[in-house]
């Protein structure tokens, strides 16, 4: 499978992503930078954390006209796969591709630490090597994580099992029914706010994210079978 | 034009005397005008020396200081005088690091002074060449007992994590503290660590004639116009109109900065002559240095210089501290290939002007000379001065007190009030407000002794730490300079570490003062021979005087930053007991420490008393007893012994999995707070018993066991004392939350 890793000016976890799918999950990956305007041969896409264009405005806002953009979406339309953590999920909302907005955390604070999340959806294309209800830890480490919708939203999300991951135990940020991460309802756009690429070595604590990235890879290779 | 012809004539300068305002004596003024011109300087001249021998660049006071320090050693390959030091840590790679302080700045607005101390100390790292990859911290603030100090603490660590956490270098350690002489100025000192490839290392140079000198980053404004000069003064009340003196950062434009340097110097080394960050006095320090260093001449252009606001003089172009900026050198013709990389970042790229042979350095401006000195008078050339010191008076009174013994009746409310000090307490509400993990390296988050950042592509790991206990100084600056050191040490050698070097921020009152002056003079003797002593050569750092309010100085405080290196990550050890039936042991020998601890400023209110004779051949034993336990295997966590003593730091080690902890040592109950240096708290699997106590020899004592009981359970001589870990834990986390609101 390739990944690409969209590089915005001032996101800050790209390598991060790169290494985790690269290193350690051993697949192609490239920078596809946000100036770029096609991502023809990439198999799926994901969208770094990080302060893209210093979060001025609102985090994402600006991103979102990226000359990249178009193309995601395009790539989104097409049914592939495509993923944001932290500032990459904020974007997904601004683009209009996942529904709701991140607001500032409750705290006002910025906040780092790994999070006991559940895993409320692991039948979706980027969980499905988890179990239904898994307790996992990912690291957070954002803002503006507050996770809101209006209540026809919430109501269609609960409906249609769009919630993926939530917090457990600790709601860290404020977000809504303890919302970490949300599907669209195709099943091939998700954005949450830990990040599972910074947790896939047991040396830097937890190994949790592994799955997350092995559950693209694996249902890559089921549509690719069957297709 | 109209504001250039408004500024004073050569002769209205010096007959004004307005070059005092600036910070030049008057016999500096006439060195510059009789010796080194033989004319007067003009209004730009006078500005440009006055920022170039101010204490900050030129260290005028504290060079005899700096000579004392070891600066070489097997592993230096940089050592000071560069943008920061380099340590070579094997396979072709080596480590970058350097500290820096910003405290007049985040004295008088603490967010952006915070924040563009960190955005200056990253420069120093990636204008070496080196990948930024981990920020430390060390602050000191007043008592938390009033609304400005509480506002001071938000905003510094809002600005520290503004920065950080944008430009995406992971924030992974430091140090706060708490003590009454902070209260008007406070201390910021950032630290930051980079990792390099031999072959990427540059210097900070500009040479061969006609070679074109380039500027690049933010444009150009008038903030931070004499921000050196700023540095290099005390405060006083009803004197802080100084705002103008601060700069206001932007980390996103450092992060497109970072990477389009990083690209230049690692993908285009055949064009890239030097590269120097514009820090303190901004194009004129950065540019002199660079030409100076190389023995040139230079000519800029300042029409050419990007700038932000209309009608800049040359002297606020030249003086401007505005950030994110960098100057770069590069071969003459290949002007176009660095625009065109800027470019792809969003950023200008500038030709301001080329070097010559002639070692003079002239700007133009609208056509005129406005300045034309040579350039080794503005870099080298400021006069040093062998000041006068002085033994302080109050040591003559601590000398003659009786050590200082506290009378505990209660031991354990001592003990939870002791944990709630803020000095003790959990910093976690500082440093979760911290991205310390980005970037994808950090083995050891904040909160353990020291932070370890795993090297990419390599078994190894770094440790780094940030340490001073200025308590001890205070009594004593020749042995507790050699503390600081000793106490860095420790740190890196209990997560697993082989100290290589150091670093540090020397803050100090001002050095007119025999007594100041003394304290910084005998405080760099204790940290010259603790160095030699531990084989860690100072290879960066900066000076920091005049931290004064109304006449009263800051204890002296030279913040230790240091870099020890782990072979392997295997042996990456952290400081929380691990396992019940775990032997925890005491390595090094208890005394009645009292003086200068936290016990006697909880209980007395204040500092006092002499300290006692540290023995550096007992620390380097000591140290060397728990690293080769570590390598061998047989160490479970190692914790350091510091503020609050034995007492803390068993609970230390038992929060973070809330464990038990069953020990019995032979001393006075109130011994458990006593601070003696040297020491170490480790656990060891059983085992591993035997193996460990071949290693420990008689430098360790077995105390008890971790256990699953959830009780921390102290057997001294004469009493029992028993503690909920839970409890001990929430009130030490909790303490800092609580005093805030």
């Amino acid at each position: 499978m390739k990944f690409a890793v969209i590089v915005f000016p001032g996101s800050n976890c790209d390598r991060d992503l790169l290494w985790a799918v690269k290193e350690i999950s051993k697949q192609d990956a490239e920078y596809v930078r946000h100036d770029a305007t096609s991502l023809a041969g990439y198999d799926g896409v994901l969208l770094p954390g990080g302060f893209s264009y210093g979060d001025y405005l609102r985090c994402g806002a600006i991103a979102r006209f990226s000359a990249i953009m178009p193309e995601v979406i395009r790539f989104a339309a097409e049914g592939k796969p495509v993923f944001g953590t932290c500032n990459g999920f904020q974007i997904l909302t601004e683009a209009g591709l996942l529904p709701g907005v991140l607001k500032k955390n409750e705290s006002l604070k910025f906040v780092c630490k790994t999070v006991k999340l559940k895993v409320t959806n692991a039948a979706t294309n980027f969980t499905s090597q988890y179990k239904q209800g898994e307790e996992i830890f990912l690291p957070i480490a954002h803002g503006e994580g507050n996770y809101y919708c209006d209540a026809a939203t919430l109501a269609k999300l609960k409906k249609n099992n769009q919630i993926v991951f939530t917090y457990e135990d600790e709601n860290p940020n404020g977000s809504l029914e303890n919302i970490a991460g949300i599907i669209n309802e195709r099943g091939n756009v998700l954005g949450m706010m830990p990040h599972p690429e910074r947790a896939v070595e047991e040396l830097l604590g937890s190994a949790s994210g592994i799955k997350f990235f092995q559950s693209m890879v694996e249902n890559y290779r089921k549509v690719t079978s069957n297709g | 034009m109209i504001e250039i012809q408004k500024e004073p004539t050569p002769m209205a300068v010096k007959e004004s005397k307005l070059y005092q305002k600036w910070g030049l004596t008057d016999a500096e003024y006439a060195m510059i005008a009789e010796k080194i011109l033989g004319r007067m300087p003009n209004y730009t001249e006078t500005g440009l020396f006055s920022v170039m021998w101010s204490e900050h660049c030129s260290y005028k006071n504290s060079k005899p200081v700096l000579r004392k320090f070891p600066t070489a050693g097997p592993r230096v390959l940089q050592g000071p005088g560069e943008g920061a030091g380099i340590v070579d840590i094997g396979d072709d790679l080596a480590v970058v690091f350097k500290a820096e302080s910003h405290n007049h700045p985040s004295a008088v607005e603490p967010y952006e002074g915070a924040a563009t101390g960190v955005g200056g100390i990253i420069r120093d790292i990636f204008s070496m060449g080196a990948r930024p990859i981990a920020l430390l911290d060390s602050l000191r603030f007043g008592e938390l007992d009033n609304e400005r100090t509480k506002y001071l603490l938000e905003e510094i660590v809002a600005g520290i994590s503004g920065y950080g956490n944008c430009i995406g270098i992971p924030t992974v350690g430091g140090e706060v503290g708490f003590d009454p002489c902070y209260e008007g100025n406070p201390l910021v000192n950032a630290m930051c660590v980079g990792v390099i490839a031999h072959k990427d290392i540059q210097k900070g140079q500009a040479k061969g004639v006609g070679n074109t000198i380039m500027y690049v980053g933010a444009k150009t404004g008038r903030d931070g116009i004499h921000g050196a000069t700023f540095a290099s003064e005390e405060f006083d009340d009803g004197q802080e109109q100084q705002r103008s003196a601060v700069q206001v950062g932007d980390p996103f434009m450092e992060k497109l900065l970072l990477e389009a340097c990083l690209e230049l110097i690692q993908e285009h080394q055949d064009i890239l002559v030097g590269i120097q960050d514009m820090g303190a006095a901004g194009l004129v320090s950065s540019s002199a240095e660079m030409a100076s260093k190389a023995g040139s001449g230079l000519i800029l252009n300042l029409d050419d210089v990007p700038q932000r606001e209309s009608a800049m003089t040359p002297y606020e172009l030249m003086l401007s501290e505005s950030q994110e900026r960098m100057l770069v050198c590069v071969k003459k013709g290949s002007e176009k290939e660095v625009q065109d990389l800027f470019a792809r970042y969003s950023l200008e790229a500038v030709s301001i002007g080329e070097v010559t042979d002639d070692g003079l350095y002239r700007l133009y401006h609208k056509g005129q000379e406005v300045c034309n000195v040579p350039v080794d008078a503005l870099a080298e050339d400021a006069p040093i001065y062998y000041k006068e010191y002085q033994v302080p008076e109050r040591l003559a009174t601590f000398a003659k007190l009786a050590p200082f013994e506290p009378q505990i009746s209660d031991m354990k409310a001592t003990f939870l009030a002791l944990l709630q000090q803020p000095t003790i307490a959990s910093k976690r509400a500082i440093y979760e407000t911290y991205d310390s993990q980005v970037q994808t390296n950090t083995v050891v988050v904040p909160g353990s002794d020291a932070a370890v950042v795993r090297v990419r592509g390599t078994k190894k790991a770094l440790a780094m730490t940030t340490d001073c206990n200025a308590r001890y100084l205070y009594l004593n600056p020749e042995t507790g300079g050699a503390l600081a050191v000793a106490e860095a040490a420790r740190n890196i050698v209990a997560s697993g570490g082989q100290p290589l070097a150091i670093t540090d921020c020397l803050n100090f009152g001002s050095p007119d003062k025999p007594e100041v002056f003394w304290e910084l003079w005998t405080a760099a003797d204790g940290i010259a021979r603790a160095c030699e002593v531990l084989e860690t050569p100072v290879i960066s750092g900066n000076v920091s005087l005049y931290n004064e309010t109304n006449g009263k100085a800051i204890y002296p405080t030279p913040m230790i930053g240091m870099v020890g290196l782990i072979e392997d990550v295997k042996d990456i050890t952290t400081q929380e007991f691990k396992q019940a039936g775990d032997l925890i042991y005491l390595i090094g020998e208890t005394r009645a420490d009292f003086n200068g601890s936290e016990v006697q400023k909880m209980l007395l209110g204040r500092i006092e008393g002499a300290l006692d004779a540290f023995d550096l051949a007992t620390e380097k034993a000591n140290q060397a007893v728990v690293l080769q336990a570590i390598q061998a295997g047989v160490i479970q966590s190692a914790h350091d012994l510091s503020e609050g003593g034995l007492a803390t730091a068993l609970a230390e080690a038992a929060f973070p999995n809330e464990v038990g902890v069953a020990v019995e040592v032979a001393i006075p109950s109130s011994w458990l707070f006593s601070e003696t240096p040297s020491r170490f708290v480790v656990s060891v699997a059983p085992k591993n018993q035997t193996t460990f106590e071949k290693i420990a020899g008689k430098s360790a004592v077995c105390l008890g066991k971790v256990t699953n009981s959830g009780e921390i359970v102290i057997k001294t001589q004469a009493e029992t004392i028993e503690l909920e870990t839970e409890t001990c834990k929430n009130l030490w986390e909790d303490a800092i939350t609580c005093l805030m609101k």
